[in-house]
C-alpha cells in the first residue's frame, strides 16, 4: 500500500468517524433534551398520526419555506433535489454489481451536478443580491456555500477533462471507494488530481458538517414547533424536570378581602393584559 | 456649569434609552413597503435605543432576581444559558440548525415597521446565537467571529436588552421558516437569562409581581373589585333594564370564568365583559368570577420563567379548588388563551374535579357560539347594522392554540360568532390573517408606554391592512379577542389618524346584538 493510499484511506476513516461522532451526538442531544412545554405552531395535527404528514410536507416539498419565499425555495429545491440524485448516484462506486435503476440514473448524473451546481450559484447570488440576504449572511455562510460548489465542480470537471495528469479510472475509482467502505481489498488510491481534490473536499465537508449548521438535516426533525401533537386540553404533557406538581396553598382569601377598601384603581391602565 | 451628572451605574448603560417619545405612524396607504436595509451592515439601528425601562430594584427580589445588573453578568449569563440549552429542546435545536436562509426577513412587522435590520427575526436570534457560538460550540471557538461568534459585551447586552424587547413572540416568523424556528422560545430564554442577571423590563416584571401578590395585573384587590363589577351591573341595567349579574366568587358556581383583569374596567375590554355577562344570564347558567383568579394574563410567559408561570398559573388551580366549579371558561386574551390552552393543563392540572364532558379550559367564544348553534341564545345581527366589522387573528390565538375540536377552529369559531352577530363582515388582506396574521404589536410585553416608538412601528402592517379594507368597503370595526390587541390598537390607532372606536371586542359585538329577557 502506498504512502498516498494510506493518508487517503486514515482521512477517509477518521472523518467518517467524526462526522458519525459527531452527527449522533447532537442528534442525541435533540432527542434528549427535554420540552418543558407544548409549543407545535398550530393549525397543527390534533392527532400523532397527522404529524409524520406534516413533517413530510416539510422534508419533501419545504412546504414552510414555499411560503416564505419562492425564489429561495426554488433554489434550495433544486439543490437539494440536485445533491439527493448526485448521491444516489455515486452509490455506484459502492455497490456491486450496480442494480440496472441505478445504471439507469447514472447516466443522467451529468444532469443532476450541474443542477446541483447551478442552483448553488443561485442561491449565492440571492444571498448576495437582496439586501436583507446580505445583511443576515456570515462569512461561514459563503464559505459553506463555496465549498459545496467546489465539490460539485471539482466532481463534474473530472468527467470532462483529466486534469492534465492521469486519465480518470472509474473502475479504479470504484475499487478504493468499495474496499474503504467494506474494509475488504482496499486498492490503491487513484492518483488523478482531480479526484484528490474532489475526495477530500468531501472529507473536510464531512468532518465540518456536525458543527456547522448543516445540521438542520436531522434538526428539523426535532423541532418542537413542527413535531409535536396539538392536543393539550386532552392530553396532559408533564413537564419532564417539574416531577411533581406544586401543591395548591390558598392563599388566604378572606384576610385579602379584609384588606382596606380600595376604590378603583385611579391611574389610566396603560398597560394591561 | 452643568451639575455633575450623577455616576452612571452598570445597569444605566445598558439600558440607556434614545427614542422618539412623540413617534407618529406613517401615511396608511394600504400597502405593506419591505423597508430597503442600506448598505448591507448598518452599525446603529433605527430603534437601537428604543428601550424599556428597567426594572427597580425592589421588583426583582420580589420576584427572586439580582436587584441590579450583577458584577460578574457576563459568566453569569453564560452560565444561565447553558443552564437553558439543558432544559429547552427548542433553545437547543434552533440555535443550531438556522441556515440563514433568509425567509424569515421580511415577515416581522417590527422589523415592516422600523426597517432596523436587527429586527429580522435571524438577526435578532443572531444576537443570541452569537453568545451561543463563542461559549458553547466548536464552530465558534475554532472560528470566532467568521463563524458568527461574539463575546458577551455591554454592547451586545444592550443590543439584547434593546432588541429582545422588541419582539413582541407571536410566532409569525415561525411560518415561514422552513425549520419551525420559533424566535419566541429565542426571545424567551434571552429574557429569563437577563432577569438572572438583575437585568430586567420594568414592565413585565412589576406586573408578574402584581399577579403574584394581589392577583391580577392591575392589582385591583377583591374589595375594589367587587365594587367595579357593581358598578358594571348598575350600567348594564340602566342601559338594557335586565338585571344581568356579574357574581364573583360564588362557590359551587358550575362555570368559572377567568378573564384578563383589563376586562373589568379598560375600554374597550369592559365591553366584552359586558357581552358574556349577558351570554350567561341569557344561556340561564351559574356562573361566576374569582377573586383569587381574576386575571388570564401571566406575564410569566413572555420573561420565559417557567416558575413564575406555575406559580401565576396556581391561583387559577387555587380557585378551582375553592369555587369547585364544572367548567372552565376563559375570557378574550390572546396570550392567556395561550397559556390556558397549552399549559394549564401541565402546569397546574390535570383538572380531574371538572366535568369531562367539556373542554377544560374552554373559551369563551366555543362557548357563545355553541350556544348559538344550538338556539340557546338568539342573536340580532340588525343591532350592529351601523358596524362594517373586520377581524384581526390575535398572534397566541391563531398560532399556539385553538378552539374546537378541528386544527384552525380558532380561526372559524371567531369569524362565525361576528358574523352570526352583525350583517357585514369583511376579510382583510389573506397574506395578514389566520396563521399569517401580524401582531398588533403590544404582545409579548411591550405594551409600555415608554417605547411606543416600538409600538408604532410593529402596528404598521395591521393597520395598512385595515386602512385598506376602511377605504374599500367602509370597516369601521375591527373585532379582537385580546385584551393586549385592545389596548394596543385603541392607542395606537390615533396616532396613525384612525378614530380608537375602531377596536372592539367580539363580545362587544355579541352583547350588542343578544336578545335578552324572556325565551320562548
Amino acid at each position: 500500500m502506498s504512502g498516498l493510499t494510506l493518508f487517503f484511506g486514515l482521512f477517509f476513516y477518521l472523518a467518517l468517524a467524526i462526522f458519525l461522532v459527531g452527527f449522533l451526538g447532537k442528534i442525541w442531544k435533540y432527542a434528549f433534551t427535554p420540552a418543558p412545554l407544548r409549543i407545535p405552531q398550530t393549525p397543527a395535527p390534533v392527532h400523532a398520526a397527522g404529524v409524520p404528514v406534516r413533517m413530510f410536507q416539510e422534508v419533501v416539498f419545504f412546504k414552510s419555506l414555499f411560503r416564505g419565499n419562492k425564489l429561495l425555495w426554488i433554489g434550495g429545491y433544486l439543490f437539494h433535489l440536485g445533491l439527493l440524485f448526485i448521491l444516489v448516484e455515486h452509490l455506484r462506486f459502492i455497490i456491486a454489481p450496480t442494480s440496472s435503476v441505478l445504471n439507469t440514473l447514472v447516466t443522467y448524473d451529468l444532469y443532476s451536478g450541474f443542477v446541483l451546481l447551478g442552483a448553488l450559484t443561485f442561491l449565492l447570488i440571492l444571498r448576495v443580491a437582496i439586501d436583507r440576504h446580505l445583511y443576515i449572511s456570515l462569512a461561514s455562510d459563503y464559505a459553506l456555500l463555496l465549498l459545496l460548489m467546489a465539490v460539485a465542480s471539482s466532481g463534474l470537471l473530472s468527467r470532462f477533462w483529466d486534469g492534465g495528469h492521469i486519465r480518470m479510472n472509474l473502475p479504479q475509482v470504484k475499487a478504493f471507494i468499495a474496499g474503504l467502505v467494506t474494509f475488504n481489498n482496499i486498492g490503491s488510491v487513484p492518483t488523478n488530481k482531480l479526484f484528490l481534490i474532489h475526495f477530500s473536499l468531501v472529507l473536510i465537508l464531512l468532518i465540518y458538517f456536525p458543527f456547522s449548521k448543516l445540521m438542520h438535516a436531522g434538526g428539523l426533525f426535532f423541532s418542537p414547533t413542527r413535531n409535536q401533537v396539538d392536543n393539550p386540553r386532552e392530553k396532559r404533557w408533564a413537564t419532564p424536570w417539574v416531577k411533581t406538581r406544586p401543591t395548591a396553598t390558598l392563599p388566604a382569601l378572606e384576610m385579602q378581602q379584609q384588606q382596606a377598601p380600595a376604590a378603583a384603581p385611579v391611574q389610566e391602565p396603560a398597560a394591561e393584559g | 456649569m452643568a451639575e455633575p451628572a450623577a455616576e452612571k451605574t452598570l445597569l444605566d448603560v445598558v439600558t440607556e434609552a434614545d427614542t422618539d417619545k412623540n413617534a407618529k405612524g406613517p401615511e396608511l396607504t394600504g400597502e405593506i413597503n419591505v423597508p430597503r436595509v442600506e448598505e448591507g451592515r448598518i452599525v446603529k439601528g433605527k430603534l437601537s435605543g428604543a428601550k424599556p425601562h428597567a426594572a427597580k430594584p425592589e421588583i426583582m427580589t420580589a420576584l427572586g432576581f439580582p436587584d441590579t445588573l450583577v458584577d460578574n453578568w457576563e459568566e453569569a449569563a453564560v452560565k444561565r444559558l447553558g443552564e437553558l440549552l439543558e432544559k429547552y429542546k427548542s433553545l437547543q435545536v434552533y440555535l443550531d440548525i438556522c441556515v440563514r436562509c433568509g425567509s424569515c426577513t421580511d415577515k416581522c412587522q417590527f422589523f415592516l415597521g422600523s426597517g432596523d435590520p436587527n429586527n429580522m427575526p435571524v438577526a435578532r436570534a443572531e444576537l443570541l446565537r452569537r453568545v451561543y457560538k463563542k461559549y458553547f460550540t466548536t464552530e465558534g471557538k475554532l472560528f470566532g467571529k467568521l463563524a458568527g461568534a461574539r463575546k458577551l459585551d455591554l454592547k451586545l447586552l444592550g443590543d439584547w436588552y434593546a432588541y429582545f424587547h422588541q419582539c413582541s413572540q407571536c410566532r409569525r416568523c415561525s411560518v415561514f421558516c422552513p425549520y419551525g424556528i420559533d424566535t419566541a422560545e429565542i426571545s424567551m430564554a434571552a429574557r429569563e437569562i437577563m432577569d438572572s442577571i438583575g437585568l430586567g423590563q420594568k414592565y413585565c416584571d412589576m406586573t408578574i409581581g402584581k399577579l403574584l401578590e394581589i392577583g391580577n395585573n392591575l392589582g385591583m384587590n377583591p374589595k375594589a373589585l367587587t365594587n367595579t363589577l357593581e358598578s358594571i351591573e348598575e350600567d348594564i341595567e340602566e342601559e338594557d333594564g335586565v338585571p344581568v349579574k356579574l357574581p364573583l366568587d360564588v362557590e359551587g358556581a358550575d362555570i368559572l370564568l377567568v378573564t384578563p383583569s383589563a376586562d373589568f374596567f379598560a375600554s374597550p375590554h369592559v365591553e366584552s365583559l359586558i357581552g358574556y355577562a349577558k351570554v350567561f344570564h341569557q344561556a340561564g347558567v351559574s356562573w361566576t368570577m374569582s377573586s383569587l383568579a381574576s386575571e388570564a394574563g401571566n406575564f410569566g410567559m413572555f420573561v420565559g420563567n417557567y416558575t413564575l408561570m406555575q406559580k401565576a398559573a396556581m391561583r387559577i388551580r387555587n380557585a378551582i379548588e375553592q369555587i369547585k366549579p364544572k367548567r372552565l371558561i376563559v375570557g378574550e386574551c390572546g396570550h392567556a388563551w395561550r397559556i390556558a390552552y397549552s399549559f394549564w393543563n401541565t402546569l397546574i392540572g390535570p383538572f380531574d374535579s371538572l366535568d369531562p364532558n367539556y373542554p377544560a379550559p374552554q373559551h369563551i367564544c366555543e362557548y357563545t357560539l355553541d350556544l348559538v348553534k344550538r338556539g340557546a341564545i338568539k342573536l340580532n345581527k340588525e343591532a350592529n347594522d351601523e358596524f362594517t366589522v373586520t377581524f384581526h387573528d390575535s398572534c397566541n390565538v391563531a398560532r399556539a392554540s385553538r378552539m374546537g375540536s378541528r386544527p384552525g377552529g380558532q380561526f372559524t369559531i371567531p369569524r362565525e360568532l361576528i358574523k352570526a352577530s352583525c350583517n357585514k363582515y369583511v376579510e382583510m388582506d389573506p397574506a395578514t390573517t389566520m396563521e399569517k396574521t401580524f401582531c398588533c404589536g403590544g404582545g409579548g410585553g411591550l405594551l409600555t408606554d415608554e417605547i411606543m416608538e416600538t409600538r408604532i412601528a410593529g402596528a404598521m402592517p395591521r393597520m395598512q391592512t385595515l386602512h385598506a379594507v376602511m377605504e374599500s368597503d367602509g370597516v369601521n370595526f375591527m373585532a379582537l379577542i385580546c385584551a393586549i390587541c385592545k389596548a394596543q390598537f385603541t392607542k395606537i390607532m390615533p396616532k396613525y389618524g384612525v378614530p380608537m372606536e375602531v377596536a372592539g371586542g367580539v363580545h362587544q359585538l355579541v352583547g350588542r346584538a343578544i336578545e335578552l329577557g324572556a325565551k320562548e
